[in-house]
């Protein structure tokens, strides 16, 4: 048998504390993310069984799925997000958890802020009670998203009982031409391989149209592996990684930072290793991505067509679109860019980071939303994602635009403070599920690009970013 | 966690595919910091007819009779069989508590979500992953066959339909230990105290800057 290995076979030996005879391996855990939401029980669990935290530099906390994103300055007005909320406060203080709570410049959402402070490292493994912990792959780390027992699991025993995946390949090659994004190429994934394509198998993504990619982009991209149905995506390290990461609050510095980047070299697929499945791709081919239905899988293109489930000969699907399109209150073969809307939401733990605000700043500056447009949001990844664009005039463009401009959180890609869609009202987002109800009861969901957001509130319909751009 | 044992229970089919864990446990429900009473909001915007809030009375709520959880012939059901990709999405583990908590024991699907699978697991719901020709039939039985009950035996890896038909069924070898006997995975796992800290010093020798917060 070859000895070459994937990029997950390394960072996956690289942890194993122990195995068992049938696979079943304790895994180190070097970073544990943490939020209000997927906490409070863990923290619970560990004091009515009497257990320590094992490791507490180990874990970053901040507050993100509950937070308001208009004025703070009186705390959360729901009583129970508020309860939420000071619960983690309670368990960081008792414990001793470094935490950016609430108003904390550094606060924002667990996956933005865990890069931007260095946190996130090459040859890590990362987990967090969070499905989107997938973001992280993108510097070459082995993250992924656990349960509230595992949370607790890890607090404890700073390991995870778990087994090996499957290694997927997905090679993305040729040149992004204008419009087309990170946002894209994954949403194009998902497309192909569809919510379960990926389930079994941690995947990297490679090709020369990734490696072109920042290190934002690349997290987009690796932030969606989870939606085609991987726990875990990465991307090899190579300069665009070293760059991004020099120089952040908690990397590591003179001597240190020589041995690690010498370490962090090595953290690349070798060339003969062995892949179970290959999927390739090129950019060429990708046009900008809009979805259509209740899950990430049914998407189509500016150019495309809303389905027609008569077309459709496998039962479950056609009941599957049948379904998706009631919901959606969408008529077969409807034309994309005949899809208007009500809400723009440029935000999340997909698309809120200061690239994709610089990109859809660039498609709004000196024009305005549409009327038909009853709220257009902007909500960045973290305060400092908002202060570094408001250094820049970002804010400025976008309020001139009719934008609001709104502080960090998840917000409404999942709704659990007050910004929601109500019944009916229709979306163009730029997060990552466009499940029944996601956004808001009754509420429908667009998947996008922050460009086609952008483009889509100014229009009030769906259009190419590039006729809007022009 | 507790002891899974052989039973027999009523089935409902809920026939989509890529039910996701939103559908499951909506995000307003999501706010509670305890592990208990999810159950009442299972599937809650396909079980109501109005919206539902937190702390809400069950007993004002309006159902939706169209719902199958909400038929009559299938109160008290135990096993859930339903389609593809099931408990895709989100990883709250409000999902599995919900589902425990309304009183099913086991799920049949031809594939799940995989947070969704592990959460089920540690909290002693069984998730079977069936091949879809026979959760096809086993769809088609449940229709055609009011009061229809299969018999889950994990011990032996077997469901067993009403007329003694028996269908084999894959579950890790680590999975069946700890839901067999109803074992705390943390407690496992601290018997190996001594290999997590030779790991762990090890690794603060090699590569220190990961020690950082």
């Amino acid at each position: 048998m070859s000895t070459a290995a994937t990029l997950y076979d390394k960072l996956w030996r690289s942890h194993v504390v122990r195995e068992d005879g049938d696979g079943t391996a304790l895994l180190y855990i070097d970073r544990h993310l943490v939020h209000e939401v997927t906490s409070p029980q863990a923290f619970e669990g560990l004091r009515l069984n009497g257990r320590k935290l094992w490791r507490v530099d180990s874990i970053l906390a901040t507050a993100d799925h509950n937070v308001p994103t208009t004025e703070r300055s009186h705390g959360i007005v729901d009583p129970i997000s508020r309860l939420q909320v000071d619960t983690l406060d309670q368990n960081c203080q008792e414990y001793g958890v470094t935490e950016f709570a609430m108003n904390d410049s550094r606060q924002g959402i667990v996956h933005v802020i865990g890069p931007e402070q260095g946190a996130t490292l090459p040859g890590m493994t990362v987990v967090c009670g969070d499905s989107h912990t997938s973001t992280h792959g993108a510097f070459a780390a082995l993250a992924f998203g656990i349960g509230t027992s595992e949370v607790e699991h890890v607090m404890a025993t700073q390991c995870l009982t778990t087994k090996k995946t499957k290694n997927m390949q997905i090679v993305v090659d040729g040149t992004l031409e204008d419009g087309i994004t990170a946002k894209d190429i994954i949403l194009a994934i998902i497309g192909k391989i569809g919510t379960a394509g990926g389930t079994g198998y941690t995947i990297e993504y490679a090709g020369s149209a990734i490696r072109a990619l920042s290190m934002e982009g690349r997290m987009t991209i690796c932030n969606m592996s989870i939606e085609a149905g991987a726990r875990a995506g990465a991307v090899a390290v190579d300069d665009t990684t070293i760059n991004y990461i020099k120089g952040r609050p908690y990397a590591p510095q003179g001597e240190r930072w020589e041995q690690a980047v010498t370490y962090w070299r090595t953290l690349t697929s070798d060339a003969d290793a062995h892949f179970d499945k290959v999927v390739t791709l090129d950019v060429r081919d990708i046009k900008p991505q809009i979805t259509w239905g209740t899950s990430p899988e049914m998407v189509s293109t500016i150019d495309g067509h809303v389905p027609d489930p008569a077309q459709e000969t496998d039962p479950v699907k056609r009941m599957g679109i049948e379904r998706a399109l009631a919901y959606m209150d969408l008529a077969p073969n409807t034309a994309m860019r005949d899809i208007w809307l009500d809400k723009i939401f440029i935000g999340s733990c997909t698309n809120s980071r200061i690239e994709d605000l610089r990109s859809a700043a660039n498609v709004v500056a000196g024009k305005h939303i549409a009327k038909n447009i009853k709220l257009a949001m902007i909500v960045p990844g973290s305060g400092l994602v908002k202060r570094q664009a408001e250094t820049e005039g970002l804010d400025k463009i976008f309020k001139e635009a009719g934008f609001e401009w709104r502080e960090p959180g998840c917000s409404m890609c999942l709704g659990m403070n007050d910004d929601k869609l109500a019944p009916g009202e229709r979306c163009a987002s730029t997060s990552n599920r466009n499940f029944e109800g996601r956004q808001g009861a009754g509420g429908r969901t667009h998947l996008v690009s922050p460009q086609m957001a952008a483009a889509a509130a100014i229009a009030g319909h769906f259009i190419d970013v590039n006729e809007v751009k022009n | 966690m507790q002891k899974f044992k052989k039973f027999i229970g009523l089935v409902v089919p809920l026939d989509r595919a890529n039910i996701d864990t939103d559908a499951i446990i909506p995000k307003q429900f999501l706010k509670s910091i305890k592990r208990t009473g999810f159950g009442v909001n299972l599937f809650d915007s396909w079980r109501y007819l109005d919206p539902g809030e937190p702390g809400m009375d069950p007993g004002t709520r309006k159902p939706n009779p169209e719902f199958v959880l909400n038929k009559a012939i299938y109160h008290g059901a135990e096993i859930l069989l339903t389609r593809e990709n099931f408990g895709c999405g989100s990883s709250r583990e409000h999902a599995p508590w919900a589902i425990l908590d309304f009183g099913l024991r086991v799920v049949i699907a031809p594939s799940f979500g995989e947070i969704f699978f592990n959460n089920s697991v540690k909290n002693g719901l069984l998730p079977i992953v069936m091949p879809a020709t026979k959760v096809d039939q086993l769809f088609r039985e449940t229709m055609a066959t009011p009061g229809y009950k299969l018999t889950i035996d994990l011990e032996r890896q077997m469901v067993t339909t009403p007329i003694g038909e028996t269908i084999q069924f894959v579950v890790d070898p680590f999975h069946k230990h700890c839901l067999l006997n109803g074992l705390d995975e943390i407690g496992l796992s601290l018997q190996y105290v001594k290999e997590i800290t030779a790991f762990e010093k090890e690794r603060r020798q090699q590569q220190p800057w990961l020690f950082n917060l």
